[in-house]
């Protein structure tokens, strides 16, 4: 008796609205990429179930091209974080609001 | 055999090439040297070309030189391409040869203008361009020389163009030209598109089976063509730029005002003689024009008080004389005149050019008199030149003039009116020349005692030329001895191969009147003779010896003095009539069409871009968290659509 593959998209759903929120109204900028994160692995999560209930690799597959773009985006992100941080000492979203008209 | 024609234009070509590219750089007597020889050996081989030419006989008189295809393009097909014939032989003489000694004189008169490398070189382009126009073989290379004759004129008459008044003339003489280069294309068109072919021989050929006679086409090709030819001969009704290019240097005015350049418009209509002889219409048109302008011109010049001004005028009243010739279908006794033309009326500006520089640029004749003491050669020089104007019996101007009217008076195209008219202009240029001559040379000395201090003869370089040309004023007549005397006429002759095709179109009706009564032309000519020197003696009378008649004249003839003093206000006329409503014109374009309308249209698209973009600019907060709540929204959106759809 295997756990059913509602339970496993019923959570990754969750994680996913948990993450999009968190995007949405948190003004740190390191939560806001620690929810960005969350979205991600909600959706392997949706992958790798996805593909263990059919029976086919091709989820796995993505869910490692996935990791891979995450762990390049945290890097070139949290480089850039702390370059704006040297640069603002802020680390507020809605500080940065160069572009602005 | 006539594979060296094209040196005769390329020799000034590279004369103004070596000049006009080393402005600034070479010394006084090399720019002369260049400017002088370069004309001088086209001159030579004109004349080579000229003797070749006589040798040939009679009905073989063309040589031909196609250089390259020009245009090549279907079925319109036009060559650079230089034709000799005896007119055009008639033309490269005259204007090498008269071009040459202006160009000899401008050495001394030029002498101490700074721009004296800049004055050669557009001399030489000047010379290069007549020449071209003369000696092209179709209409659009002809037309090629008419625009670059004209260029050169622009250029020179603004010579001086630190001078407002001379950029001004320079601008109204390229402005007015160009009206009448308009008329000279629409003919070009016109002809192409009946004969398919702008190769003067082709046109000739093939004009009498390709145009109906006097038909309305060909009248029209005529009057177009003709009108080019009345903006570059300086005719009624745009002859008012000519008295203003005096604004020039005087050799200027001597070679191109008076010898060359404007009497293009001549040697065109005696060039498509077989057209015109088609279009007899368009050949009455010719001779009223011609006539109108002579005596209209000649009236003027009656009163002018400028030296310049007078023997302006006289140049507009002796072209109309040549079209007059051209419109009673004398061809050759145009060119005829054509030719003494350019020998005594280049003499009579290069005198004037004499005398200012004697009097210190001073211009106005009423400032002068008893010149005769200081300055004798261009005294006699001078005075040899007012006669041949005059048609005194022996010089050149008497056989071409007296040639002009009879032609007027009995071709068939003539009327005693023409003759009469004329006659008029002919009293009329002597009185007016002569009143020069007097006021100039002779009587009581009214300049002022510092220029009387410099008066002198001018150098050896600019007497020559007069001496030469003075010559030529008295002898050039000779090879046109009318029939009248038992002589042959020569010259008539010489252009017989040209002429010939368009007689023998309306020989039955021409030759019929024509060339008859003896008795009658050497009345006529009796007539006219004892008349001009009358009319020599009245200016004699009011001007050396009763110099109170003309004052009570001039305050007898009260309002029409001043009317003829103000050239019977054309320029006024013309700048009320076309100037003031074209500002106006253009002002209306400048001020509403462009600046409202046109301007007002794309700013106006400009300013709506800026003010949506003012408005949609708040969209863009620039904080991240607006964007994703947008991105959000936008998905949720979405796949709310592709789940509910």
């Amino acid at each position: 008796m295997s756990v059913p593959i509602s339970a496993y998209l019923t959570l990754a759903a969750v994680l996913f609205g948990l993450g999009t929120v968190g995007v949405l109204i948190t003004r740190n900028i390191i939560v806001l990429f620690m929810c960005i994160e969350l979205m991600l692995n909600a959706a392997n999560m949706a992958l790798i179930a996805f593909s263990r209930a059919l029976n086919v690799m091709d989820g796995h597959v993505m869910v490692f091209l996935v990791m891979t773009v995450a762990a390049a985006e945290a890097a070139v992100g949290l480089g850039m974080i702390i370059t704006i941080h040297r640069n603002r000492e802020t680390i507020n979203i809605d500080r940065f609001d160069l572009m602005k008209w | 055999m006539a594979d060296y024609l094209f040196l005769i234009p390329l020799l000034p070509l590279i004369g103004f090439l070596i000049n006009g590219l080393l402005i600034g750089r070479l010394p006084k007597p090399v720019i002369s040297l260049v400017g002088c020889l370069s004309v001088g050996g086209a001159l030579l081989l004109a004349l080579l070309a000229f003797f070749e030419l006589k040798g040939l006989p009679v009905e073989a008189r063309v040589m031909q030189q196609v250089l390259f295809a020009w245009i090549p393009s279907g079925s319109f097909h036009v060559d650079i391409a230089f034709l000799l014939d005896p007119l055009s032989a008639v033309m490269i003489l005259v204007v090498t040869g008269v071009g040459f000694l202006i160009h000899v004189y401008s050495v001394g008169y030029m002498h101490h203008d700074e721009g004296y490398g800049r004055y050669f070189a557009y001399l030489n382009l000047f010379t290069f361009s007549m020449l071209m126009l003369v000696l092209a073989n179709n209409f659009l290379l002809m037309f090629v020389g008419w625009e670059g004759v004209g260029l050169c004129s622009y250029l020179l008459i603004g010579f001086w163009f630190e001078k407002k008044s001379a950029s001004d003339a320079g601008k109204k003489a390229f402005i007015v030209n160009r009206i009448g280069d308009f008329g000279f294309l629409l003919g070009m068109f016109i002809i192409f598109w009946q004969v398919g072919s702008l190769d003067f021989a082709t046109v000739m050929e093939k004009a009498p089976t390709a145009f109906s006679f006097g038909g309305g086409l060909i009248t029209a090709a005529c009057l177009l063509l003709f009108v080019g030819a009345i903006g570059k001969s300086a005719q009624i009704p745009l002859f008012v730029w000519l008295p203003d290019a005096m604004e020039g240097p005087t050799p200027v005015s001597a070679l191109i005002h008076a010898a060359t350049m404007v009497t293009a418009g001549v040697y065109m209509v005696v060039r498509s003689n077989v057209l015109y002889m088609m279009a007899p219409d368009a050949l009455l048109v010719v001779a009223i024009i011609g006539a109108a302008t002579a005596l209209f011109a000649a009236t003027i010049g009656l009163v002018q008080n400028d030296i310049k001004r007078v023997l302006a005028y006289s140049t507009v009243s002796q072209l109309g004389y040549m079209f007059l010739a051209c419109g009673v279908a004398a061809f050759s006794a145009g060119i005829f005149h054509l030719m003494t033309h350019a020998f005594f009326k280049a003499l009579l500006f290069l005198g004037a050019g004499s005398v200012i520089h004697a009097m210190s640029g001073e211009q106005d004749i009423r400032k002068m008199g008893g010149l005769r003491k200081y300055i004798r050669i261009t005294y006699l020089t001078f005075l040899l030149a007012t006669l041949a104007i005059a048609g005194i019996p022996g010089m050149s101007g008497f056989f071409s003039k007296d040639e002009i009217l009879w032609q007027a008076f009995s071709s068939g195209h003539g009327s005693p009116i023409f003759w009469a008219i004329g006659l008029v202009t002919a009293l009329l240029t002597t009185f007016y020349m002569f009143r020069l001559v007097y006021l100039t040379f002779h009587g009581t000395e009214r300049m002022d005692t510092e220029t009387k201090h410099h008066l002198h003869e001018s150098p050896r370089s600019m007497t020559v030329p007069l001496m030469i040309l003075g010559v030529l004023s008295v002898v050039g007549g000779w090879v046109g001895l009318p029939a009248v005397f038992g002589a042959t006429n020569y010259f008539e002759h010489w252009l017989d191969p040209v002429t010939a095709k368009g007689s023998e179109l309306v020989s039955e009706s021409v030759h019929a009147s024509g060339g008859g009564n003896a008795g009658l032309e050497m009345t006529l000519m009796f007539v006219t003779v004892l008349l001009v020197i009358g009319a020599w003696m009245l200016a004699r009378y009011m001007y050396v010896r009763h110099t109170e008649t003309a004052t009570r004249v001039r305050e007898k003839a009260g309002g029409l003095y001043t009317v003829l003093l103000n050239k019977y206000y054309i320029d006024e006329i013309y700048g009320f009539l076309i100037v003031r409503p074209f500002v106006g014109l253009s002002t209306f374009f400048w001020k509403i069409i462009d600046v409202l309308v046109i301007d007002g249209f794309v700013n106006g698209l400009a300013r709506l871009g800026a003010l949506s973009s003012d408005l949609l600019r708040f969209v863009q907060t620039g904080r991240v968290r607006s964007y994703a709540t947008l991105f959000a929204a936008g998905v949720v959106l979405v796949i709310g659509f592709l789940i509910l759809r």
